[in-house]
């Protein structure tokens, strides 16, 4: 049973929390809605934890912008925003509280502090954080309430063997990312790949999660090089080095997994064959990106580019649609109990906008969003996957990422 | 008016019923304004308007043709005949879709950028009111008798309903998601609106302002997610519901007393509008994708023929002709 101050802004239980749930109440001019006493009075807002761990990323090649420090946060930000704006119609408000650690500090001591602060364990909280990290805060027990939402961790293996029953994950996992561009590549008869591969372990899974793509949709990779750009500077060794990289048997497109971008940038034109480079460069899948105008998404855009004065990344989008996707179930409710808020998340009747074109909802195997995948390059969206021809009996957004035979997930209750 | 006899003249060989009826569209990339003689089904003419036009209707009299610029943030009020802007009524920030009322005067106007409605009179071009609604507002639609305007704002996912009399939103009514588009039915009682994401159209109570009814569709071969309701048009007899199901290639013909979808019509890609025309014999959608408008006849619901317009025709409204006007000016959509 959840005490008040749980959902209160920040207070502990007593004069401010009460106070605060007054003048939310004189301010939305409501009175109590049925069983939410059970829950919260009426008017406190229901509050969202965001916790973020900030990583370390490298200088970016070719004066690149960097990745911003607040990407995500200001996504939730305007989640928040656009909630509250549709909340007031119906007596619900919405708080945000962020917490966000630095690169060596103790994420799991940072959790106990927004506990002790809250006045109970959160019970939605939008993590930002490193797969290992992320585990770490669900298995916690100041998490033990909690749903929590994935905005910054791509790793297929979160949606599979180690899954957990209360995380579901906003963002595209990896293999939905190389199922979207592959079937783009597909569809377009480029089925013939090279793979180079950076060192790092994410650049492994980059390009297993291509690997598995390939052979689940018909594509070949035909040959695979590593390379790594330590110690070398690119802006005189690209020209000849990535030309002898790339030679090879005939093929349609170079793919390149470089999930930190030490050297992809540098390879598009600078292959031995004209091809294009695709992956994490060049032509790239994405959840959201600057060119994504359709569906009206520029409406979206343009929200965001007012509160945070830059374009809105795949981890703010993820943000924003983390919020949303809470503070919608809420207003569909009606309610602001989180028990029921998590029931609805999860019910095969939800469904939410996200500025993709198609209702997204949560996938009941592993609690990952079906959504749409943009296959896009930095002056325009090429296709957005699931790409025509691309069949499934269920919805054609299945197509993308772990179906439900193909997932080792059984926290949610489901197959098995 | 000149020209407008002159092309009554030349049409005095068609049947009567099609004489000098003129649909107007919105070609929303291209920045014009296409007209299309009902009588031959050409493209008369085509004049240039502002940035983005969507939304288009008529004053009662025919005289004169608002157009929503969004990107240009103004409502533009031309002389149809001529195409020259007349000028520019006052319309806060990106103006999607407006209502006009039965007044004739005042317009309600959806402000898809900042979240309110803006009501206009468009006589004395002054700003009556600016109502706060949910994110995104675009379906405007005022009742029959001018008591209430709703406007359906898409990311909240409501109907709002403002009294006119006072301009204040007095409710707000949960809808599927992604609500576009908002037609009240003839006697008033009900009102439609479409879900585009959530793939349905409420049926609307007006007096409880409850859902009564939620329709769905369900076309062979068609993914559900390609499903998506967007403008309606009612039928004169009030017997028959247009949706345009807008990248599903068709438009649905609903059944208003069973809520049962009689045929799905197969017109042009990515369906955003319906009109229909007076007398009711003939509907005309616009197509974003595919460029043209689809002309169905009501009777057999088929497609008969269609015409190629600007790029992304958006809207279209029937202008009022002298013999029909007073009859009813919502014909076309005309709250596109």
């Amino acid at each position: 049973m959840s005490t008040r101050a749980d959902f209160s802004d920040g207070g502990r239980k007593g004069s401010r929390a009460t106070r605060d749930a007054f003048r939310a109440l004189v301010a939305a001019g409501l009175w109590l809605w049925a069983g939410a006493a059970l829950a919260a009075p009426a008017g406190a807002p229901l509050t969202i934890h965001y916790l973020e761990r900030r990583i370390e990323r490298p200088t970016p090649l070719n004066n690149e912008p960097r990745v911003p420090e607040d990407e995500g946060l200001r996504g939730a930000e305007l989640g928040l925003r656009d909630g509250n704006a549709t909340g007031r119609f119906v007596g619900l408000t919405f708080a945000l509280k962020p917490t966000v650690v630095a690169p060596g500090a103790d994420l799991l001591a940072a959790l106990a502090a927004l506990v002790r602060e809250n006045g109970g364990p959160p019970r939605f909280l939008v993590v930002n954080a490193p797969a290992d990290d992320l585990l770490a805060v669900a298995d916690a027990p100041e998490a033990r309430e909690a749903v929590l939402l994935n905005v910054g961790a791509p790793d297929t293996r979160l949606r599979d063997r180690d899954c957990r029953a209360r995380l579901l994950h906003v963002s595209p996992s990896r293999d939905m990312l190389t199922d979207a561009l592959v079937q783009l590549l597909v569809h377009k008869r480029w089925g013939r790949l090279l793979l180079v591969s950076g060192p790092g372990p994410d650049d492994a899974l980059y390009a297993e999660a291509l690997r598995r793509s390939a052979r689940k949709f018909g594509a070949r990779i035909l040959a695979e090089a590593t390379f790594d750009a330590r110690g070398a500077d690119l802006r005189d060794s690209a020209l000849k080095e990535f030309v002898l990289l790339t030679r090879g048997p005939d093929h349609d497109a170079v793919a390149v997994a470089d999930e930190r971008g030490e050297f992809g940038g540098n390879l598009v034109y600078n292959t031995a064959a004209p091809r294009p480079v695709v992956g994490t460069h060049g032509l790239t899948p994405a959840a959201w990106g600057r060119p994504v105008e359709a569906w009206a998404a520029v409406q979206l855009q343009g929200r965001f580019a007012k509160l945070a004065g830059r374009p809105m990344g795949p981890v703010d989008w993820a943000g924003w649609m983390a919020v949303h996707a809470v503070t919608e179930a809420a207003t569909q409710l009606t309610s602001s109990d989180p028990a029921a808020i998590r029931d609805r998340l999860l019910s095969k009747k939800f469904e939410v906008g996200g500025f993709k074109g198609r209702a997204l909802s949560f996938r009941p195997w592993n609690g990952q969003l079906r959504q749409p995948v943009f296959v896009l390059w930095p002056g325009a969206v090429v296709a957005a996957a699931p790409v025509e021809g691309f069949l499934h009996r269920r919805t054609e957004l299945d197509t993308l990422g772990l179906d439900e035979p193909e997932s080792a997930c059984r926290a949610f209750g489901g197959h098995g | 008016m000149i020209v407008f006899r002159i092309l009554l003249g030349a049409t005095l060989l068609m049947p009567l019923r099609a004489e000098a009826r003129e649909i107007y569209v919105s070609n929303e990339r291209d920045n014009t304004v296409s007209v299309i003689d009902a009588a031959t089904w050409e493209v008369a003419r085509t004049f240039p308007v502002g940035r983005r036009p969507r939304g288009l209707t008529f004053s009662r009299d025919g005289k004169r043709l608002f157009v929503c610029a969004s990107d240009s943030d103004a409502v533009q009020v031309i002389d149809p005949d001529t195409g020259k802007l007349l000028h520019d009524l006052p319309s806060g920030e990106d103006p999607e879709q407006f209502a006009l009322a039965p007044d004739g005067k005042t317009l309600f106007i959806a402000n898809e950028n900042n979240a309110t409605t803006t009501v206009v009179d468009a006589d004395s071009r002054k700003v009556l009111a600016q109502v706060d609604v949910g994110i995104e507002p675009e379906g405007m639609a005022v009742s029959p008798d001018g008591t209430l305007a709703v406007t359906t704002s898409e990311t909240t996912n409501m109907v709002h309903w403002i009294d006119t009399a006072t301009l204040q939103a007095v409710d707000a009514t949960l809808v599927g998601q992604r609500p576009r588009h908002a037609e009240f039915t003839r006697d008033g009682r009900r009102l439609w609106v479409s879900s585009e994401i959530g793939g349905t159209v409420a049926v609307i109570d007006v007096a409880s302002r409850r859902i009564v009814e939620t329709i769905g569709f369900e076309i062979r071969g068609i993914s559900s997610d390609r499903i998506q309701p967007v403008g309606i048009a009612l039928s004169e007899d009030g017997r028959t519901a247009f949706v345009a199901l807008g990248p599903s290639d068709r438009v649905a013909a609903v059944d208003t007393e069973t809520f049962k979808v009689k045929a799905y019509i197969l017109v042009g890609r990515r369906v955003w509008h319906v009109a229909v025309l007076p007398g009711g014999e003939r509907l005309v959608t616009t197509n974003g994708v595919s460029g043209d408008v689809t002309v169905i006849d009501a009777a057999s619901l088929k497609a008969i023929r269609s015409i190629k317009v600007g790029r992304y025709p958006w809207g279209a409204a029937v202008r009022p002709t002298e013999m029909a006007r007073g009859v009813d000016g919502r014909s076309a959509g005309a709250a596109e």
